[in-house]
């Protein structure tokens, strides 16, 4: 929260008042805003932080949400933040410029989030914040007492949090057009009174004057043109199903487990919708393999679990790198080992997910950095598992899981791909396992015109197929299943290098740190420091090129949220040790199940 | 679901053009009488040549797939339910045949069994159980009985049996029967009669492992001094003899069929035409396109996203 502008140490004087009706409100433009608000989990917060996310999609401003709800299923506490910026939004904030809290643990738990001079909206029908702590700017509003007598009472305090949207839409001069109609597009499918009840809660919040309690309104400044392109505004989950939708992945099956489930909830909606079909099976394993069975039938399928699921998959996954069956698996990766903590974030499973195997079974582990990299990760994990006939994981994460995020709509046009079974009758000869080609299996349905039919097996095989026990062959096979892989590694682009391609340190990241590592950057190249950043997408095989790269560097420091190991390394970090032989790569980790912030990556950088 | 038309072979598929590699089993098993059933069986229905799926997953019997010339097969060990699952949901076209073992079947692969079942998935499975696990060279199954020696029971098995039929029938399977592999014709009905079913049809197969549990369906052979007690199936024709005749549709007598003493008895315990998944996926997938009117994917995926803007 360096390079931006805060709201209420800057104001604009050149800005007078725009609307007579709002006069009450000293207006001010600010290019970036971090709320957070802070209730129960059934107090619909993450429903009207959403809402606020997909407004200023629809704005064309950057937005980044964070959301932590607890795992129990009613109660406890829940947090949602929205940043919304003019420009770039790489993290959801280290500090909240403005805190809405609904209860007093909330304003407790919260309160070391907000930065000085930020604003405390409040519920004072449920708060008693103390306020002589003059870093903060005090507001203090009945919340649920307006909310229960604009609904009538029957609603009780639900509704509160769209009574709280329309505070914000008045307090951050929203389009309140637009809203309205976002409320109709999430309540209008219920019947009439749910709409109209969030209509009046919305009404009552706007209409609150707010200026008797808080002298100033924001306004984002309108951002640049974004080359025509507009935004779509999803969470990671949904970017990761619509990537495989996008990429023709037409069957999958699961088991349901936080924070995987909502993936396999919108595939089951909308793969009918396609001609395809995703099942919800009795177990991991039962889900695994009913997936390799849509695979063998000509249909790459995907799999997908977090960690403890991904434990059971992984003999059937064993099958899929020895038969060669295409296979997408994904991992929203949460806190671990074991049920470890359900629903907060980290990223231990590289381990699992390149090694995880039994006997020596390379696959394919890509990592998305953004809600945005979510769609595209899909599509690229769809060619890959194809191209090569190999499993291949998507590792994303907890944080990704429920982010929500605006990006520039996708070009579908040249991205749908629409892949049926090859059912082509396959020549004499046609061997299932080749030793000098890419295995491409001939799915059941094909006409064998050498009369000769495949088996696919997990057993080792010579070309045909066949069970072999045979010494050479298995050397040769366990050859072919590791080079096709290092064949891809040739195909990976090198990364490019954020910020200047030599200097004093490169921090090397994977995954969802991609935000607030490059916002560390920034902040820091701001401020003068020789500091760069490489993002690697390409986790196994990683690309080729990356000791070009570090040998510019003084240090390079891996920066991920797993442990440090037992000799002071996290997981990526280890790997590029044992890659590279290369002593400078030094790690910087964190294991408390939340996200880094930017001030956290900077302290241990910069030390 | 995808549409898809493959021209049928145009030779007559015979023996020969089904048989692969040579059956690793040993001499006097009876998996072979299975193997060779399913043969004839295939020799008679004449289907086409590639849409024949032969799946199997870790055991003797489960070396199926590789003595089979078809499209095949061969997977992780108890796991082969949901896998042909997969196949036969996406490909209404193709035949999906799965062969396993007690071990396979009752034992590492239960659940899958119960769910597959439940879900009445479409598909054959013929089961070859032969109460130990030959394999591993003489373990206790599910299906031993007690008091059955082996190497991980010297002193007899003390747990008590599945019984397959009643676990099959509990857990919905809408075609279940049962067959001895010295009684070839009646196990060419059985696996006729199961491909021709729609759904989740299992064919109990008693396969005797001459190595380590020899002599162990002689009761059920009559060439042994054994009683091969068939099924009699009511045929609603009004005589005072079908009476007492079974009804396979009557799920309590199928139960209590599968209670007789061993060697119990053989033909169909039950049927029942419950819908399949597959037709009920299928039906879901046709009317949720036919409310979409005719579009394609790149159309439907535009949609979505424009509700996001």
């Amino acid at each position: 929260m360096i390079v931006f502008t805060h709201p209420v140490t800057t104001t604009d004087p050149q800005n007078p008042s725009q609307s007579g009706t709002r006069a009450d409100l000293r207006p001010e433009h600010i290019r970036d805003a971090v709320i957070r608000l802070a209730g129960n989990s059934q107090d619909g917060i993450q429903s009207a932080g959403a809402m606020l996310a997909r407004l200023a999609g629809r704005s064309a401003q950057d937005v980044m949400t964070y959301m932590t709800i607890p795992s129990t299923i009613s109660g406890g506490a829940s947090l949602f933040q929205v940043r919304v910026g003019t420009g770039e939004v790489l993290s959801p904030g280290d500090e909240a410029d403005f805190l809405v809290a609904f209860y007093q643990h909330s304003y407790e738990e919260n309160i070391g989030f907000l930065r000085q001079g930020g604003v405390l909206l409040y519920d004072s029908d449920h708060v008693e914040p103390d306020t002589e702590d003059k870093r903060f700017v005090h507001v203090g509003i009945p919340i649920t007492g307006l909310t229960v007598e604009a609904l009538g009472g029957t609603a009780k305090d639900k509704g509160k949090n769209i009574f709280v949207l329309g505070l914000l839409a008045k307090i951050f001069d929203l389009d309140v057009e637009k809203l309205k109609r976002l409320l109709n597009e999430k309540f209008g499918g219920k019947n009439e009174s749910v709409l109209n009840t969030a209509l009046m809660a919305f009404q009552a919040g706007y209409a609150y004057p707010v200026g008797n309690v808080l002298s100033t309104r924001y306004k984002f400044e309108p951002s640049e043109d974004t080359g025509g392109r507009a935004q779509v505004t999803m969470d990671g989950n949904q970017a990761l199903a619509y990537g495989l939708i996008a990429a023709g992945v037409r069957y999958g099956a699961a088991y349901p487990i936080t924070p995987w489930t909502t993936v396999m909830e919108v595939l089951r909606a909308e793969l009918p919708k396609y001609g395809g079909l995703f099942v919800q099976c009795e177990d991991e394993i039962g889900a695994v393999s009913m997936a390799l069975g849509f695979s063998y039938s000509g249909n790459l399928a995907i799999t997908g679990s977090s960690g403890p699921g991904i434990s059971l998959k992984t003999e059937a996954i064993g099958w899929a790198t020895m038969a060669e069956m295409p296979l997408i698996i994904v991992n929203v990766q949460r806190g671990g080992p074991s049920t470890g903590l359900p629903t907060n974030v980290e990223q231990s499973d590289l381990n699992q997910a390149i090694f995880g195997g039994h006997g020596d079974s390379p696959r394919v582990v890509l990592a998305p950095s953004n809600v945005e990299d979510c769609f595209y990760i899909a599509i690229e994990a769809a060619r890959i598992a194809r191209n090569y006939s190999t499993p291949v994981f998507i590792l994303s994460d907890a944080s990704l899981a429920t982010r929500i995020q605006a990006f520039d709509e996708p070009d579908l046009k040249n991205l749908v791909v629409e892949f049926g079974p090859n059912l082509t009758p396959r020549a004499q000869g046609f061997q299932p396992y080749p030793l000098e080609s890419v295995t491409q299996h001939a799915p059941p349905g094909t006409r064998m015109l050498g009369g000769v039919y495949p088996t696919v097996t997990g057993l080792e095989h010579d070309e045909m197929g066949h069970p072999t026990g045979s010494p050479r062959l298995h050397a040769a096979m366990t050859a072919k299943r590791r080079k096709k892989l290092q064949n891809l590694a040739a195909e990976i682009p090198t990364p490019e290098v954020y910020g200047e391609a030599e200097g004093e340190a490169l921090i090397v990241g994977w995954g969802s740190t991609y935000g607030p590592i490059h916002e560390a950057v920034k902040t820091a190249r701001a401020a003068g420091e020789s500091i760069s950043a490489l993002h690697l997408r390409h986790l196994n095989p990683l690309p080729n090129g990356l000791e070009k790269i570090f040998a510019k560097f003084r240090r390079v420091i891996v920066v991920e949220m797993n442990d440090q190991g037992l000799y002071g390394f996290g997981q990526l970090a280890t790997i590029l040790r044992a890659r590279y032989c290369d002593p400078k790569i030094s790690s910087l980790n964190k294991t408390n199940g939340l996200t880094f912030r930017v001030k956290e990556i900077l302290e241990g950088v910069l030390k | 679901m995808s549409t898809l038309t493959a021209s049928p072979t145009p030779d007559k598929l015979t023996k020969k053009d089904l048989t692969a590699d040579h059956p690793t089993w040993c001499p006097g098993c009876g998996d072979f009488a299975v193997l060779s059933s399913f043969y004839k069986m295939l020799e008679r229905r004449q289907l086409p040549h590639e849409n024949i799926v032969t799946l199997a997953g870790i055991g003797c019997s489960s070396r199926f797939p590789y003595f089979v010339n078809t499209h095949g097969g061969h997977f992780i060990h108890g796991r082969a339910v949901p896998l042909a699952s997969g196949v036969s949901l996406a490909r209404p076209d193709l035949n999906v045949f799965l062969f396993g073992g007690d071990g396979d079947a009752f034992s590492i692969g239960g659940n899958h069994l119960e769910h597959g079942a439940r879900k009445n998935i479409n598909l054959t499975y013929v089961i070859m159980d032969n109460f130990v696990y030959g394999l591993t060279k003489k373990q206790t199954s599910p299906t031993s009985p007690v008091g059955f020696k082996s190497k991980t029971d010297p002193n007899g098995a003390v747990d008590q049996p599945v019984n397959p039929m009643k676990k099959l029938i509990t857990a919905g399977a809408t075609f279940v029967a049962r067959s001895h592999a010295t009684q070839v014709n009646h196990m060419i009905a059985m696996m006729e009669r199961s491909m021709d079913h729609p759904g989740f049809s299992v064919v109990e197969i008693l396969s005797e492992c001459v190595e380590f549990f020899p002599g162990a369906f002689d009761a059920g052979n009559p060439r042994k001094g054994g009683a091969f007690q068939l099924i009699e199936e009511k045929k609603f024709d009004g005589t005072p003899e079908d009476e007492l005749r079974h009804d396979t549709t009557d799920e309590i007598a199928a139960y209590k069929l599968a209670s007789l003493p061993f060697p119990g008895c053989f033909g169909v315990f039950y049927e029942s035409d419950r819908p399949t998944k597959n037709a009920l996926e299928a039906q879901w997938v046709k009317t949720t396109q036919a409310k979409l009117g005719e579009t394609t994917a790149l159309e439907l995926l535009q949609k979505t996203f424009d509700r996001m803007k």
